[in-house]
């Protein structure tokens, strides 16, 4: 096979646009709102309320029990047959942050059980409510367990993020199926596309590794 | 201050808690005297620790109540509200077993924790004082270190400085050398020594008789959720009445 070093060239940056205006922002803000989400259904999950303890189980199994793909279809093909159109970049997002939340819940769940019950004792003897030991004692603490699944998850969520592709909203996978169909060069442009997820996702494990770094200055080495 | 001051500052009232099955406390009275140092002694098992975290709202119990003077009051067995939790909270402060510092904050910043975000005080004065009360157990310097860079004593000595910063009416003490190297046992016994004698209020659960002897004003021996028998410590544990007392002393003071 000839390499068309002229179209990959070309077309690289096309990809990179893709991935830094599409994949990357796609799946910050679908990271951050998941979180979000995730804190709070470890916490319904931990609660004493068996109501609210049952609602978390039930939506991390249905997120852990069901194909991305088909979620992402439900929220931006299904809903409008019930009257609710939702465009592409909002049903990406929303599809993407529900299920992070599912995952991400179960490691921030066991995050906060890692740290030892003296640890809420201490902040409870200082005259702690449960909400104050929990932001100033145990969700710190928890924070560092919690950086190696969480920046999997992340990872993760990069590369899931192509799926949008089949929803419409132009990312760095839908940049590379367009230039392919147009010129035919299927094998260079999936090639260059997966390099170039490649190179997001090593900047991203450098940039866990420092944030690791960080959390650790208090533990023993 | 004298031991037998006629007013208690706090007094527990027939205080009884079961986990399940296993009935560890069966109505335990106790009054402990304005600057008074009550040491609870007794074989593992016995309840005392029980008794000590329920003085801090850590233990719930089934039924009973505490009572400090001025308030609060707090009747168990209709369920302690979070409130009176708190104020039990407000009134006393646990030095732990294992210390239970917080790992991610420095000597400084675990000490005015609760005076800062708790009590609200401006943190300038909570790290003035926290300074002043480090200093005196021999720890300014380690001030901006973090707790696994301290040695036992030394974290433990942090830990009865975080209860002290709260200005507790009353101390509470976990068995608060057993988690300690032998060697480092002296430094903290000393200075719990140092407050008893400077009229602090406190409770401590121990194993160290020589030590109970020597700072407790009294000595309660409970034995299966009861107290058996209190009283000064030259009585209890020199001379007790009871043939359960006798047998607990004698095995620790000739282990072999």
């Amino acid at each position: 096979m000839d390499i068309d070093w002229d179209l990959a060239l070309t077309s690289l940056w096309p990809l990179i646009e893709g991935g830094l205006k599409g994949t990357i922002p796609l799946s910050l803000a679908s990271m951050a709102l998941g979180l979000i989400l995730a804190l709070l259904v470890a916490l319904m999950r931990l609660s004493n309320n068996r109501i609210a303890s049952g609602i978390g189980r039930a939506y991390v199994s249905v997120i852990r029990g069901t194909p991305l793909l088909v979620q992402l279809f439900v929220i931006f093909y299904g809903l409008p047959s019930i009257g609710l159109t939702i465009p592409p970049w909002p049903s990406a997002i929303i599809a993407f942050s529900l299920n992070v939340g599912g995952y991400a819940a179960e490691i921030i769940r066991a995050a906060i059980l890692s740290v030892p019950r003296g640890q809420w004792e201490a902040g409870h003897t200082i005259g702690m409510s449960r909400t104050l030991a929990l932001r100033r004692i145990i969700l710190p603490q928890a924070a560092r367990v919690s950086v190696p699944p969480l920046s999997n998850t992340f990872i993760s969520l990069v590369k899931d993020s192509s799926l949008a592709s089949l929803i419409l909203v132009t990312e760095l996978f839908r940049q590379a199926q367009e230039i392919a169909a147009f010129s035919q060069q299927f094998m260079l442009l999936y090639i260059e596309a997966a390099a170039v997820y490649w190179v997001f996702c090593l900047v991203l494990s450098a940039g866990q590794s420092r944030i690791e770094k960080r959390l650790d200055r208090y533990v023993a080495h | 201050m004298s031991p037998t001051n006629p007013e208690p500052v706090l007094k527990v009232e027939g205080l009884r808690k079961s986990f399940g099955d296993n009935e560890v406390l069966r109505s335990i009275d106790l009054s402990v005297a304005q600057g008074g140092v009550v040491a609870l002694v007794g074989p593992s098992g016995s309840g005392k620790t029980t008794v000590l975290r329920s003085l801090n709202g850590l233990e719930i119990p089934d039924a009973g109540r505490i009572t400090f003077d001025g308030g609060p009051v707090v009747n168990f067995g209709s369920g302690a509200s979070k409130r009176e939790l708190a104020a039990l909270r407000d009134r006393s402060a646990m030095v732990f077993q294992h210390y239970n510092l917080f790992p991610h904050k420095t000597v400084l910043e675990n000490v005015i924790e609760g005076p800062v975000q708790v009590q609200r005080r401006p943190k300038a004065e909570a790290i003035q004082e926290a300074e002043e009360l480090l200093g005196r157990v021999g720890l300014a310097e380690k001030k901006d270190q973090y707790p696994h860079e301290l040695s036992g004593g030394q974290q433990q000595r942090v830990g009865i400085v975080r209860a002290l910063a709260l200005r507790p009416t009353l101390l509470l003490f976990d068995e608060p050398t057993s988690a300690l190297d032998p060697e480092l046992v002296g430094e903290v016994l000393s200075v719990i020594k140092e407050l008893a004698d400077e009229g602090w209020t406190m409770v401590l659960v121990t194993h160290e008789l020589a030590f109970a002897r020597e700072v407790a004003t009294e000595v309660v021996f409970m034995d299966g959720g009861v107290v058996v028998e209190h009283g000064p410590p030259e009585t209890v544990l020199r001379d007790p009445r009871e043939e359960r007392t006798r047998r607990f002393v004698h095995r620790l003071l000739h282990p072999f």
